[in-house]
């Protein structure tokens, strides 16, 4: 936190700003990122209160209900958990965004269940597919619950406080030995929507995989995420919120920001340092240090939303 | 072992004079058995990646980790549904040839089966 360390020299922190600095110092995983610099949250606090306008967002990713393996047997539980947690926010988020995953196995009970659960959130939530939500025959029942209002496989946008939100589909028609893929149908779409939108206009783009290569012998990236990255390259400000791998990972490349949320489920290994990326069984008291939700606060005038990875505990 | 050509198979049934057993071997190398050979998923690999059997074989693929997996053929010859933790999913391959297949859900996973005349 350079120049803002919570020693009180810098401004004038009252001692619940001071507080919250140290909390984010000791966990390690959260963080903000405000024009490409690492800022303390003070700082986002003190713009917020200054713009009345400004808006935050909450993303929950890879709920997973169904999945009852020994990496985490109550996935509902864990869920409900990261809902208590958005409650006790002290701003509730304007909306959510889930990105995908909700289900593990794509049965009814289970889109069911989740629909139960995520509706105590109490707000609107807006979905992307992740592979396990599309397991169903003709994979039915995502479109059903989700699909109103999306074109292809469940692709849109929408508007919120002049930031333009883009939820992608990027797990269908994988090819052998590839990755995630958008294809041209939807990168077509994309190209269209883009159409007459200011260069200043904020863009939020939200998929399940990464749509940057984060590891690619386990399949963690996008073939054509490129493509969509090269479509946003005019935009000043492009934030890309990623699922599907169970960990917090960033990047930041230019205008882009890249970065992916933990599960509210089960933690997956650091990229190569598991046989597989298969569900990381941990010591049930680090469990919730592991799973999480990402809150995200655009602050008008900032090129960088500010995102803030909460775990469930710790 | 083979004791007898199909030729000389068939003068033992044209004769009527052989016991079973004989013509049964005789029979087993003209038309291939039924045979069957197993691949398991661990780790999100298939295991053989490449697996050789014969013409006729029916391959069963087992999933053994603790997230679902498909097993599909590149050239959609043939498709499981998802298999969820011990889930199996059969195929005969009655044509010689090379069979490549990934997982759909993590198309970094691929093996073959190569069918052997």
């Amino acid at each position: 936190m350079p120049g803002r360390a919570p020693n009180g020299k810098t401004n004038q922190m009252n001692r619940r700003k001071v507080l919250e600095c140290m909390t984010w110092a000791g966990t390690g995983v959260l963080w903000t990122v405000a024009g490409g610099i690492p800022r303390s949250l003070g700082i986002i606090d003190e713009a917020h209160a200054a713009q009345p306008d400004k808006l935050a967002f909450l993303q929950i990713s890879d709920s997973h209900i169904g999945f009852d393996k020994p990496a985490n047997p109550n996935v509902i539980g864990t869920l409900q958990e990261a809902i208590a947690k958005v409650k006790s926010l002290p701003a509730q988020p304007s909306f959510a965004i889930h990105t995908g995953d909700i289900t593990h196995l794509s049965k009814p009970a289970e889109f069911d269940d989740a629909q139960r659960v995520i509706s105590t959130l109490g707000m609107n939530v807006h979905y992307v597919p992740g592979e396990h939500d599309l397991l169903d025959e003709d994979a039915k029942l995502y479109r059903e619950h989700y699909g109103k209002g999306s074109q292809g496989e469940g692709w849109y946008s929408f508007d919120a406080n002049g930031v333009h939100f883009i939820g992608l589909v990027n797990v269908v028609n994988l090819k052998a030995g590839g990755l995630g893929n958008l294809g041209d149908e939807q990168l077509n779409w994309l190209a269209d929507d883009l159409k007459g939108k200011s260069a200043e206009t904020p863009m939020v783009v939200f998929a399940h995989i990464p749509l940057w290569t984060v590891y690619d012998k386990w399949g963690w990236g996008t073939d054509d995420g490129a493509r969509a990255i090269e479509l946003l390259k005019r935009f000043g400000s492009v934030t890309v919120l990623n699922g599907h791998i169970h960990q917090v990972m960033q990047k930041v490349e230019g205008h882009v920001a890249f970065h992916t949320a933990m599960a509210t489920a089960f933690p997956q290994p650091a990229p190569g340092s598991a046989p597989s990326p298969g569900p990381m069984k941990v010591a049930d008291d680090k469990l919730r240090s592991l799973l999480g939700i990402t809150e995200v606060s655009v602050v008008p005038g900032q090129q960088r939303l500010a995102i803030v990875d909460k775990p469930l505990q710790g | 072992m083979q004791l007898f050509t199909p030729r000389e198979v068939w003068r033992f049934v044209l004769a009527g004079s052989v016991a079973g057993t004989l013509i049964a071997v005789g029979i087993a190398q003209a038309v291939p058995a039924a045979q069957t050979a197993s691949a398991t998923i661990d780790n999100f690999t298939f295991n053989p990646a490449r697996l050789t059997v014969k013409t006729g074989t029916t391959v069963t693929w087992k999933n053994q980790d603790d997230i679902p997996h498909t097993v599909a053929s590149s050239t959609r010859l043939f498709k499981s549904k998802a298999l969820d933790t011990d889930d199996s999913f059969s195929f005969t391959f009655s044509e010689p040839g090379t069979y490549e297949y990934f997982c759909s859900l993590h198309p970094h996973m691929a093996g073959s089966i190569v069918v052997e005349p």
